[in-house]
């Protein structure tokens, strides 16, 4: 990991079109095949109809294609759960929807994929509130990574979307002051639970694991 | 009558375009616009045969996006007219050739220089300081033979460009309802209203 290139290694998310934000978990190299096949859908829709792609359109087509490659001959299924982002045109609803590699389809309003998506889940329904700011919906997105991710803001890649706007990708500096105060909030807690044992060591030096899972939380501002 | 015009100069490149849509002698539209916006800085103008001018403009314009989306960049001029050639050579050599003339105005987006390329549906490809598809070349390289120079500012390539648009109301036997004329500079391409309700009177 210390030798790796992160600036120019390719990410688990990636712009299927100006408006539309996709983000995967599974086998990295089955991704580029989808991604791309969307991104040829996305321009070829704007083509024929002169109106950018809905996210439930894409989706429908994401979900498509993987269904496809369950049923033909001389294919394996795509090993990639996604989840894709972003606002229909003229709409400041934000939209998430996630596809599995069966080809099933669903919207939701936070979710997350992937290695521990459970666990990420099941915090993210007990914490998700409907009226959150950007702020708070960055917070809780970091906040549920560091759920599963240990090796905290180095392994955290964070994209926001917003109506009418391009993709904003929350630069390192800013996870980690994001990881820094929630990693403080977390200490406080624990020594408040143990009054004993003031400053609990928290944030244990588990081996550096990339995340299997990049969670996106989509801010409506 | 379809006009298409192209100027550079030192950090712009200006594009005008007839806003007359005609089928015959007859106009049927006076509010045309024939160019298309490929990228930040790349912007095409047709001119040709009827329903092939948009459908090849607009692929064009597809796939240009399609790169941009998978590749995280932009193409720049040369790159787009390399493409833009190909594209209509395959065409050239196929059962129906589409016929389209066209002009690429573009800024590059690194060394931020302004550029201009004279295409053709013989695909034929050149690279100028300024140029013009169909009747129009009769009436305006002259003037810009004289007038241009590649270190002329934004004002100047509008005066230039005025030069040109009242010779050709003054020269054509049909009206070609005014120009949309847009410009394209490092920072994007921009609209220019253009007013050409003066009359201007033949010698």
């Amino acid at each position: 990991m210390k030798l790796q290139d992160t600036r120019i290694t390719p990410s688990k998310i990636g712009l299927i079109d100006t408006h539309v934000c996709l983000a995967f978990a599974g086998l990295n190299a089955d991704a580029r095949i989808l991604i791309d096949k969307a991104r040829l859908e996305a321009q070829s829709h704007r083509l024929t109809v002169e109106d950018p792609v809905t996210i439930e359109y894409i989706t429908k087509y994401v979900a498509g294609v993987q269904q496809r490659y369950t049923q033909s001959g001389g294919v394996r299924p795509f090993g990639i759960s996604t989840l894709i982002i972003g606002f229909d045109k003229g709409d400041n609803e934000p939209k998430l929807y996630q596809t599995e590699p069966s080809g099933i389809y669903s919207a939701w309003k936070a979710n997350a994929i992937g290695r521990s998506s459970k666990t990420v889940r099941e915090f993210l329904e007990r914490n998700h509130k409907d009226d959150m700011d950007r702020e708070a919906t960055i917070a809780l997105t970091v906040k549920s990574l560091l759920e599963v991710v240990q090796t905290g803001a180095k392994n955290i890649e964070i994209a926001i979307m917003a109506p009418g706007k391009t993709i904003e990708m929350l630069p390192a500096d800013q996870i980690e002051t994001y990881v820094k105060t929630i990693e403080a909030e977390k200490q406080e807690e624990q020594a408040k639970k143990k009054p004993g044992a003031r400053g609990a060591p928290s944030g244990t030096s588990s081996l550096p694991t990339r995340p299997a899972t990049e969670e996106e939380g989509s801010t409506g501002i | 009558m379809e006009v298409l015009l192209g100027i550079t100069g030192r950090d712009f490149t200006l594009i005008a375009a007839s806003k007359a849509a005609m089928r015959g002698a007859t106009i049927l539209k006076s509010s045309d616009d024939k160019t298309r916006a490929l990228n930040k800085h790349n912007l095409l103008a047709f001119s040709g045969e009827a329903g092939d001018t948009i459908q090849f403009a607009e692929y064009i314009q597809a796939n240009i996006a399609l790169y941009s989306m998978r590749n995280e960049s932009d193409l720049g001029p040369s790159a787009v007219a390399s493409f833009i050639r190909g594209e209509l050579a395959k065409s050239l050599r196929s059962r129906k050739p589409y016929n389209v003339n066209l002009l690429l105005g573009g800024v590059d987006p690194i060394t931020q220089e302004p550029s201009l390329y004279w295409l053709d549906y013989l695909a034929s490809s050149a690279k100028l300081p300024y140029a013009a598809h169909g009747y129009a070349q009769y009436y305006c390289l002259s003037i810009l033979d004289k007038h241009h120079h590649p270190d002329i500012s934004f004002d100047q390539g509008m005066k230039i460009l005025r030069m040109c648009t009242d010779e050709l109301q003054r020269r054509l036997p049909i009206d070609f309802k005014g120009m949309t004329v847009k410009v394209v500079k490092k920072d994007g391409i921009q609209d220019i209203e253009y007013d050409t309700s003066k009359q201007v009177l033949s010698a």
